[in-house]
């Protein structure tokens, strides 16, 4: 007779081959993880989490006790959003560091591979070619989602052990969706330096055009818009309330165009429960209001539009690189 | 009845403007060892990767193992075995875990790949070198090492482009041995590309010429060179010890045997050269004739001449164009 927990075993212990595409994932995830990028990378994130964490801490006394601030019953999420002052806090450190780690990871993907003659050895293996491009957008991104997970349960518990403060299931859910939001916020900067990595042939060439968006993103693309702003829209002062409330949405509109503005302003308002809008509100919207946290189906239903435009532009980058790809004659 | 394995049909391949490969027919049967010969740029590749479907013909058809290569490119790449000229392989990992991937890629029960791979690397030398990373290995050593990642797949079909480059010479006589004993052995059909003669000679059953993207000639170095040289292929020297009869005495006993062309007469050494092999004919002349023969030399055109002759005969625009620039300048 059979016993069921010879069944059980077998269910749990599957033989079956693990297919093309989670054999290249794995081989990737390793390869990552023995890089010496991944591994600096590695070393920089968790020297900004372990400051920050630190300068939260110090202040948490002070920001928990503000019985002003609406949020002060999240001690959690204060952990995450307090800052002393003298250092931003860590979803702004990780605006601008994502996309530094989603380049590091991407920007060699295919060219690498090519210039080492790997590509062509790999692909006259029972291989699609759609599978490597995925499986290493996969491998990376699960890569990330475990670091940025296993950083956040770290805090949860060593904020359980140094407060002993148990911890509220919505703040939980806001920290899970806060990493979700983070994994693909790099999500979207890994799919643009891995379509850069099919298109130039030099990996030096698609790191150097890689970090050069990032930068364009993060420092002059603010810059420009405050420019033309500045001399394209009339003087505030001159304006009716609802003519400056939409100039300031359109100036609005084209700052979240740099996927950090996204990102930040979805990352806070997951984070701060009491924010209830991400535009200007007029009086008449404000009155009657008290001032309170947020549930959290409402706080996601205000970040929607950034994580689908998050998700916009890492599907768009990530079809780019797919159509170059797959269009591609081998030799060149 | 002959098993086809490879059969192109007027496959052509456009770069651009510029034709890759033209209108190109070829027939392979199972167990035959084929050689693609010709130049740099003769096309030779691009015909291999639309053979494995990785390139796209732009007309015709490629069938492998009787698959479409451009419908169904993963089911020919189960079967087929394809080294290409410059094999890379990850640096940061050891040899044998190079080989195990591929292994894995390749389905290979997990129980048996460790011993497979190890086996395969004893196969092709590289035993005592299979912990080592790749960074590490010499061009000839990544060489046996593609081979070894070709026949850990046990593929019908084995297709090899440039495999004996960067390998000295006494390794690419091991390796042309090894790869013709085991076509032998496994019946495997090999592709093998080149442009080095002597090695293609050493190991093809058959070869086709190649330039331009087109195939000029096909068939075994015989035929080959009696389609080329014509009534001229085969010559025989015959030295003897005593002096010679008159030449036009000689020369007129000597046609009586037959196939003989052109007959060249020094005092001690006669040179033959005849349509057919006929060398025991002659000597068995000579012999009744009462010399005492020191030496016969029998000297079949090798593929040498075939592709000079070639060159010579069909692209006296281009290569032996550029081949007479190079040698001025």
């Amino acid at each position: 007779m059979r016993s069921p927990l010879l069944y059980i075993h077998n269910f749990f212990a599957p033989q079956r081959p693990a297919g093309a595409f989670g054999l290249i994932v794995q081989k990737e995830v390793g390869d990552h993880i023995r890089s010496w990028r991944f591994i600096v990378m590695l070393l920089v994130i968790l020297f900004t989490f372990a400051g920050t964490l630190y300068a939260s801490l110090t202040n948490l006394g002070k920001s928990v006790g503000n019985l002003n601030d609406p949020d002060h019953v999240y001690l959690y999420l204060k952990l995450l959003t307090t800052s002393d002052g003298a250092l931003p806090t860590f979803h702004i450190f990780l605006s601008f560091l994502g996309p530094l780690l989603g380049i590091a990871l991407g920007f060699d993907a295919i060219n690498s591979e090519k210039n080492n003659g790997t590509l062509v050895r790999l692909l006259a293996q029972p291989v699609y070619r759609d599978n490597l491009l995925l499986a290493k957008f996969y491998a990376a991104l699960l890569l990330v989602g475990t670091l940025f997970l296993s950083l956040v349960l770290l805090m949860i518990g060593a904020g359980l052990l140094l407060t002993g403060v148990p911890m509220e299931a919505s703040e939980f859910f806001r920290i899970l969706a806060f990493t979700l939001l983070s994994v693909i916020y790099v999500g979207c900067w890994l799919s643009l330096s891995i379509g850069l990595s099919v298109v130039f042939r030099h990996a030096a060439t698609s790191a150097i055009t890689a970090i050069g968006i990032w930068l364009f993103f993060t420092i002059f693309y603010q810059i420009i818009i405050n420019v033309a702003a500045s001399a394209l829209l009339p003087d505030p002062g001159s304006l009716a309330e609802e003519q400056a409330i939409a100039y300031n949405n359109l100036f609005m509109s084209f700052l979240r165009i740099a996927p950090s503005q996204l990102y930040t302003d979805a990352a806070t308002t997951l984070l701060m429960p009491s924010i209830r809008s991400l535009g200007p509100l007029s009086m008449e919207q404000m009155a009657g209001a008290i001032p309170s946290p947020l549930p959290l189906k409402e706080s996601l239903m205000i970040v929607w539009p950034q994580v689908t435009g998050l998700l916009a532009v890492t599907t768009l980058c990530f079809a780019g690189s797919y159509y170059f790809f797959m269009r591609r004659e081998i030799r060149t | 009845m002959e098993d086809l394995i490879v059969e192109l049909d007027g496959l052509t391949k456009y770069y651009g403007t510029v034709k890759a490969v033209d209108n190109l027919s070829l027939k392979v049967s199972r167990g035959e060892i084929f050689g693609l010969l010709g130049p740099n740029g003769a096309g030779k590749t691009t015909t291999i990767l639309m053979m494995l479907g990785l390139s796209e013909p732009s007309a015709g058809k490629a069938v492998v193992c009787g698959i479409n290569a451009t419908r169904n490119p993963i089911g020919v790449r189960r079967r087929v075995g394809y080294l290409p000229d410059s094999a890379g392989f990850y640096d940061n990992m050891t040899a044998l875990d190079n080989l195990k991937y591929i292994g894995r890629l390749n389905n290979i029960p997990e129980k048996e790949i460790d011993a497979r791979a190890r086996q395969t690397m004893e196969m092709v030398g590289l035993g005592a070198q299979m912990h080592k990373k790749t960074g590490t290995y010499s061009r000839g050593m990544k060489q046996r090492l593609g081979l070894a990642d070709l026949l850990i797949r046990e593929p019908e079909v084995m297709i090899l482009d440039e495999p004996t480059l960067g390998i000295d010479p006494s390794g690419i006589r091991e390796f042309l041995q090894l790869i013709r004993q085991l076509s032998r052995q496994q019946s495997i059909t090999v592709m093998l590309s080149s442009h080095h003669l002597h090695q293609m000679q050493q190991i093809c059953d058959r070869v086709g010429i190649f330039v331009e993207g087109k195939m000029l000639a096909e068939g075994n170095i015989e035929s080959l060179s009696g389609q080329l040289f014509g009534s001229d292929s085969f010559s025989v020297a015959v030295s003897v010890r005593e002096p010679l009869l008159p030449p036009a005495e000689l020369e007129q006993q000597l046609r009586r045997i037959g196939h003989l062309n052109n007959v060249k007469i020094d005092t001690n050494i006669i040179e033959l050269s005849c349509s057919e092999d006929i060398t025991p004919e002659i000597v068995r002349f000579f012999v009744q004739q009462g010399y005492n023969v020191t030496g016969v030399h029998k000297k079949e055109y090798g593929l040498d001449e075939i592709y000079h002759r070639f060159f010579e005969n069909n692209t006296k625009k281009g290569i032996s164009h550029e081949k007479s620039t190079t040698i001025h300048s």
